[in-house]
């Protein structure tokens, strides 16, 4: 409604050239900094160049069949929405658990928000790292315990396990900055309406399940995207720290994949053919997460 | 071509413009950090100590494949070092960019500098040879794959510490004896591929990959999946299956367990002499790589290397390549490479440093030491036995890797595994074959 005001009331400038001006650094950054490399991609997915840049061919779309006849390459789609899925739903839902948590504190809870915020600074090498020197199989502590209890614990061979691991990294460094989100849209959410339910007789989990989930859909919204990105792009140091894509493929998500090809195997074809579909891919997901899944969100 | 001159036209430029300059700088950038990057800096420094002319820059810059990374990232920027060591799965790679490089014979030849390629011991050069005869790079650090042994474990499973352990077929009754004793690490190893694929094939005298294992043309294609790669590779999985063989990684994890006393065998290369000595706290002995005796009626061929060599960029002043070349042959020098070779446990590359060491006595006192050198210098190389040259090299050991994990968890056999590898490798050879031409 208040919008409706600032409308009525609002300021005209004539000067036709000025919007374009005050658009121009904006759209130059886009397109230098998006656009450009972009198109770079695109274009070198059609050549297959040496990897000094001495000379290229253009192979039309030969890189792209060549990865997409290979079942390698395919069975990492399955593991990248597995790890994705998997990284979103832990995160987001430990978070929420916490959040809630600690949104019910009293005494302290600026300490306990501290503590748990803390893990976000840590980075996704270190807690690669962190995570491998206790889940390693021949010196970890994990390890050591699991077999008192007689688990043998080998993620190096083991793919479900190499899965957990990696899982369980990306999500606990996610934790905290979905926490954070989590919080602040549980304090956003005023009292009364919570305190009127109570008064009405219903139950935490019924305020929880009734009131507080719906309230908070926005920001379940954006942390959903948030994390599915993350889980795309920003764990390949925990991938690359801790199992390097292996045992077999079990952990090779896409983006490892463009990484090893590109940056190991010096195929930078293949590379920026793998960087447009996954271009492609995040684009559709995107698109799915906004009609569908945003319809139920309630603002 | 036009990039270089106009680099070189900026690089002269910002030389001139830095006043009364003393000694030409020529980087180099390399892979090694803690105490093999610490040997290396302290050559550098006796390098630019002994003389003014040139200054020697060392910078590192991550492991191997970061640094040949960093040196093509360098080069497509027109910012590439003088010098770049490159491990040796890289050869290939190296030697395709032709304009990019300066082989090392032309550069000696170039700058006048004295060379003579008969000092290098020919199963160590040949990796880095063209195969009419002509060395490409300088090896700096080349080692060899051998059996680490662990005396106190065969003694408490009852064994001959001293037992003749040549064999595959004569280790396996040890590790029969190990396993029933109760020991829970008979045998693990290092880098997989290296040791029981790519040096098992040179070993036996059976191609790796055709072609001379790529040495003579990019239209090679893998074969390890020959009958005797497939039999000791499914004899490996057989011991997997029955705990005589622990798998630790795809790296040298197994490295940390052996030191650690937990595992009685280990396949790993010659270098990692120096860090069992540290650690070890039991008695150990270095052994030849075993052979199946089965395979090799005549007894095994040589091994090959594994390591880096160091490659001259394009690009660069005669001046600049007049110092890359005096360092590089102040690094074959017997004294330093002697030094290197007994610090390290990598190879000596020249005849005369293993004759000095010889001389020295380090042979006599450090036991075993002497038989990477043995394992190499034995027979003469032959096109199995002479190294690999294969494009996209890295990419195809990541693949072995993964198929023998799966062949170790006991997923596919031997046959099925390595099936796999050969072919899903021989299209990465074909593309590399393409973008190469």
């Amino acid at each position: 409604m208040h919008l409706d005001s600032a409308m009525s009331q609002r300021v005209t400038f004539n000067n036709k050239l000025l919007p374009y001006l005050l658009l121009a650094p904006q759209m130059l950054v886009t397109l230098v900094f998006f656009f450009w490399p972009a198109y770079q991609a695109a274009r070198s997915s059609l050549y297959l160049p040496d990897p000094f840049g001495l000379s290229e061919q253009y192979v039309g779309l030969e890189n792209f069949t060549f990865l997409l006849e290979d079942p390698y390459y395919r069975a990492s789609f399955l593991t990248t929405a597995t790890f994705s899925a998997l990284v979103a739903a832990i995160s987001m839902g430990a978070a929420l658990w916490l959040a809630v948590m600690a949104d019910r504190v009293i005494k302290g809870s600026g300490a306990y928000r501290t503590l748990l915020i803390w893990p976000y600074a840590v980075a996704p090498a270190i807690a690669g790292v962190l995570w491998l020197f206790m889940f390693n199989p021949s010196i970890g502590v994990a390890p050591y315990y699991l077999k008192a209890l007689g688990y043998n614990w080998n993620h190096v061979l083991n793919p479900g396990e190499a899965m957990g691991l990696v899982v369980a990294a990306s999500a606990w460094k996610q934790v905290s900055y979905n926490f954070l989100f989590f919080l602040a849209g549980l304090q956003a959410i005023p009292k009364s309406v919570i305190e009127a339910a109570a008064i009405d007789g219903a139950g935490f989990w019924r305020r929880f399940r009734t009131i507080v989930f719906p309230l908070l859909s926005p920001t379940t919204f954006f942390l959903l995207v948030v994390n599915v990105v993350y889980a795309f792009f920003e764990t390949f140091g925990v991938i690359h720290t801790i199992t390097a894509g292996g045992p077999q493929q079990a952990t090779t998500i896409l983006v490892y994949k463009v990484y090893s090809d590109g940056f190991v195997g010096q195929d930078l074809g293949s590379s920026a053919a793998q960087s447009v579909i996954l271009l492609l891919v995040v684009g559709v997901l995107t698109i799915v997460q906004f009609r569908f899944i945003e319809r139920k969100v309630h603002y | 071509m036009k990039r270089f001159s106009v680099t070189a036209a900026a690089l002269a430029l910002v030389m001139g413009a830095t006043p009364a300059m003393a000694a030409t700088q020529v980087e180099w950038w390399h892979a090694f950090t803690g105490r093999l990057g610490d040997l290396l800096a302290e050559q550098i420094k006796e390098f630019n100590e002994s003389q003014d002319d040139y200054e020697i820059v060392g910078s590192h810059k991550g492991n191997y494949s970061e640094t040949l990374n960093a040196g093509i990232a360098a080069f497509r920027a027109g910012e590439q070092p003088h010098m770049l060591m490159v491990f040796e799965v890289g050869t290939a790679t190296m030697m395709a960019a032709k304009g990019a490089i300066v082989p090392m014979h032309e550069l000696m030849s170039d700058t006048g500098a004295d060379f003579d390629p008969e000092v290098y011991m020919p199963a160590v050069k040949g990796y880095y040879t063209t195969t009419d005869g002509k060395m490409l790079s300088l090896p700096y650090n080349a080692s060899t794959p051998v059996l680490y042994v662990n005396k106190d474990a065969l003694e408490e499973a009852g064994l001959d510490p001293e037992m003749d352990l040549a064999t595959w077929e004569k280790v396996a009754v040890a590790l029969e004896a190990l396993k029933k004793s109760g020991h829970e690490c008979p045998l693990t190893t290092a880098w997989q591929s290296w040791v029981h694929l790519e040096n098992l094939s040179a070993w036996h005298d059976v191609p790796f990959a055709t072609k001379d294992n790529g040495f003579a043309g990019t239209d090679t294609e893998l074969a390890f999946n020959g009958p005797v790669q497939v039999a000791h590779i499914q004899a490996m999985a057989d011991w997997a299956k029955d705990g005589k063989f622990i798998y630790a990684g795809r790296r040298n994890e197994g490295g940390a367990r052996f030191r650690a006393g937990e595992c009685a065998f280990f396949t790993e290369s010659s270098a990692g002499y120096a860090g069992v000595k540290k650690e070890a706290e039991f008695d150990f002995a270095i052994r030849n790589l075993p052979y199946w005796g089965g395979a090799a009626k005549k007894g095994p061929q040589n091994t090959i290397i594994g390591g880096a060599s160091i490659w001259v960029m394009a690009g660069h002043e005669p001046e600049e390549y007049k110092g890359a070349a005096a360092f590089l042959n102040f690094l074959s020098t017997p004294e330093i490479q002697a030094q290197w070779h007994q610090n390290t446990g990598y190879l000596p590359i020249t005849m005369a440093a293993a004759g000095l060491t010889e001389e020295q006595g380090f042979y006599e006192e450090n036991p075993g030491t002497e038989i990477a050198g043995g394992q190499m210098t034995g027979k003469a190389p032959t096109g199995n036995s002479k190294g690999l040259r294969l494009g996209s090299f890295d990419q195809i050991r990541g693949i072995i890797d993964e198929e023998l994990e799966g062949i170790w968890a006991g997923d596919k056999t031997a046959k099925e595994g390595l099936d796999s590898a050969v072919s899903r490798g021989n299209k990465l050879l074909r593309r590399f074959e393409k973008s190469s031409k």
